[in-house]
């Protein structure tokens, strides 16, 4: 009886996906072509987008180019001003937006009563603040860093400080994520071995989560390292010739470095402009790439 | 009486289990960490209310004394650094709406369907390569896609290919096409999220039922993942607002009353960043326009970010 049950069920099956002809037949289709040159936008983009920067900016690809200081002259224009500026801004942006979320997140999600309405007020402030255009970080530093109250001008501390806050929510997403994938168990156990809430979150919660919130806060350093918009109202986009020695002197950085070079008119700083990107997608990639190992590497089944 | 005599001593002995010592500097300790730990969790809450602050005042002070609000939003005409200032501030408006527009149509259908692909067409190891470079094409940062906007997409796509009439060399339309790809990663990854918390019950039953992929992508994931799909779009929508460099470097520093794509515009974005280059005098009006405009972006990305949050709580309530 049950194994002619089941031999209906497969005439049944069989009928039905032979049925699939026609009209249906022919809309699966399309839709998977639709769904095709969906995913060639994607990739092909991003392969032209890298083709076409290498072709033009190889030329320029040499120890020269990584050495040498801003120039009215394309050919001799370099670099290191710009590099060892993007060092000293995302640097100490990173380190203090670090040390900021993993304390935000760890109050929020070990400390803060769940539901309650001051997290639910923390909450909304960080969906808000990571909804903020990243050009309206520059008025605020504008306004308040730059000028007034702090009055810090041009300089890089200025530069770091805007970064630093600008990837202050994207930090704390992922802290927040790392602590919470900790198992409870792990938690309850230190509880159960008479261990104080920041005993457990110091020698249990916080080593278990150092992966996730190392992988994280990479991606959101390198969102600093990448950055652009507020800078540019920050004075970065000027030709500085020396690298800076202290958080109180001008600098630039490498995104405004090409910002710069892809504006003139002579067709020469363009290459200069595609050179230095190169440049800045070979450290971010190395930045991602230290994320990934991070993330195989510790890769449990708790 | 014999009550009293009995309870003093058993007073004095709970006394004794209080901490005391090591014990009591632990608990002292615990309670400044907790408290230090709330008082930096704070600082995030503090960042915005200071970008509301910085906002505000110049604002305020630019409708009080220098432009009327029925100047800022009645007038066409928009030249706040000439010697002769207008403020009218809509062909910004234009502009940005003309780069969202754009940006939205290469975004959303693009990242849908990417996500429809990764929900229900992407093998195991298909996934494994797509997903590393939709990351890398999200890590690009915005002046990499400004470049190549101005030196590969505005000579070799919009100027050859753009079938309704002459293209100018700065456009908003290779603007809003590349800010359209940056933003596509985000707008597959919020879209992919949402398919994936639709029940597997709701997809395993249409297919039981003989659906094919793209019955149960059209009829049972995507209308179950509606809400947060178009969360995706409101958050894309105000990336897409608010993106600066792409548009500053690829669309020109004019701010035309057009709603033609083909030649060079100014959104609310880039403006800001063209006369922050200009380094205006602290107290001036020009210095005080970028604050208007910049309150104004403020909203209208708050509203946006507000309805996203809206969208993603009622999706939550329905499938979590």
């Amino acid at each position: 009886m049950s194994t002619d049950v089941s031999v209906e069920r497969l005439d049944v099956s069989t009928t039905l996906t032979s049925s699939v002809t026609g009209v249906r037949r022919s809309k699966d289709v399309v839709f998977l072509i639709v769904l095709w040159l969906g995913l060639l936008l994607a990739v092909a983009t991003l392969a032209t987008l890298i083709i076409d920067t290498f072709m033009t900016g190889r030329s320029r690809l040499n120890m020269d180019f990584l050495t040498g200081f801003p120039s009215p002259f394309p050919e001799d224009a370099g670099i290191q001003s710009a590099i060892f500026g993007s060092v000293w801004v995302v640097v100490p942006a990173g380190v203090v937006s670090l040390f900021v979320a993993v304390c935000t997140a760890v109050y929020l999600e070990e400390y803060a009563a769940k539901n309650s309405r001051v997290q639910a007020f923390i909450n909304l402030n960080i969906q808000t603040l990571a909804g903020v255009p990243s050009i309206v970080f520059g008025i605020l530093g504008l306004a308040f860093v730059a000028r007034g109250p702090l009055g810090w001008g041009f300089t890089v501390r200025t530069a770091s400080v805007v970064l630093g806050m600008m990837i202050l929510p994207i930090m704390i997403v992922a802290a927040r994520e790392a602590i919470r994938a900790v198992p409870s168990s792990l938690r309850e156990g230190a509880y159960a071995l008479g261990a104080t809430r920041w005993q457990c979150v110091r020698r249990q919660v916080l080593p278990a989560a150092t992966p996730g919130i190392a992988t994280g806060s990479i991606l959101g350093i390198s969102r600093a390292l990448g950055e652009s918009a507020p800078l540019i109202m920050l004075g970065a986009l000027a030709y500085v010739s020396t690298n800076p020695s202290s958080f109180s002197d001008y600098y630039t950085v490498l995104p405004l470095a090409i910002f710069k070079y892809a504006t003139e008119a002579q067709e020469e700083f363009q290459y200069a402009a595609a050179a230095a990107i190169i440049v800045l997608l070979v450290l971010m990639l190395a930045l991602n790439f230290i994320a990934i190992l991070i993330r195989d590497r510790s890769r449990k089944s708790w | 009486m014999s009550i009293t005599t009995d309870s003093l001593p058993q007073s004095e002995q709970l006394s004794d289990l209080l901490p005391k010592g090591r014990q009591k500097r632990q608990q002292v300790y615990e309670r400044v960490v907790g408290s230090f730990l709330n008082v930096v969790s704070l600082i995030a809450v503090l960042v915005l209310f200071a970008v509301a602050g910085s906002l505000l005042p110049p604002t305020i002070q630019f409708f009080t004394d220098e432009v009327s609000l029925g100047n800022f939003f009645g007038s066409k005409s928009w030249y706040p650094l000439f010697a002769d200032p207008m403020f009218g501030v809509w062909p910004l408006v234009l502009g940005t709406v003309v780069v969202m527009t754009l940006a939205i149509i290469v975004a959303v259908p693009g990242g849908l369907a990417v996500a429809f692909f990764l929900n229900q067409y992407a093998s195991h190891r298909v996934r494994r390569v797509l997903k590393p470079i939709l990351e890398v094409l999200a890590g690009i940062p915005t002046v990499v896609f400004g470049f190549f906007a101005v030196n590969f997409v505005s000579p070799n796509i919009a100027q050859k290919l753009w079938p309704f009439g002459e293209v100018d060399f700065y456009n908003a339309l290779s603007a809003g096409l590349v800010v359209g790809i940056m933003i596509l990663p985000m707008m597959t990854t919020l879209a992919e999220d949402a398919m994936n918390s639709v029940p597997q019950s709701l997809v395993d039953g249409a297919y039981a039922l003989g659906a094919t992929r793209r019955e149960v992508c059209t009829t049972v994931v995507y209308p179950a993942a509606l809400s947060g799909i178009i969360a995706g779009v409101v958050i894309s929508l105000s990336r897409a607002i608010g993106e600066t460099t792409i548009v500053l470097l690829a669309a020109g520093a004019t701010a035309n009353f057009s709603f033609n794509p083909g030649v060079a515009m100014q959104t609310m974005a880039s403006f800001i960043g063209f006369a922050g280059i200009g380094d205006q005098p602290t107290d001036s009006t020009g210095y005080r326009t970028i604050f208007a405009v910049g309150t104004l972006l403020f909203i209208i990305t708050f509203v946006l970010n507000i309805l996203s949050v809206r969208f993603v709580r009622k999706f939550r309530e329905i499938y979590e």
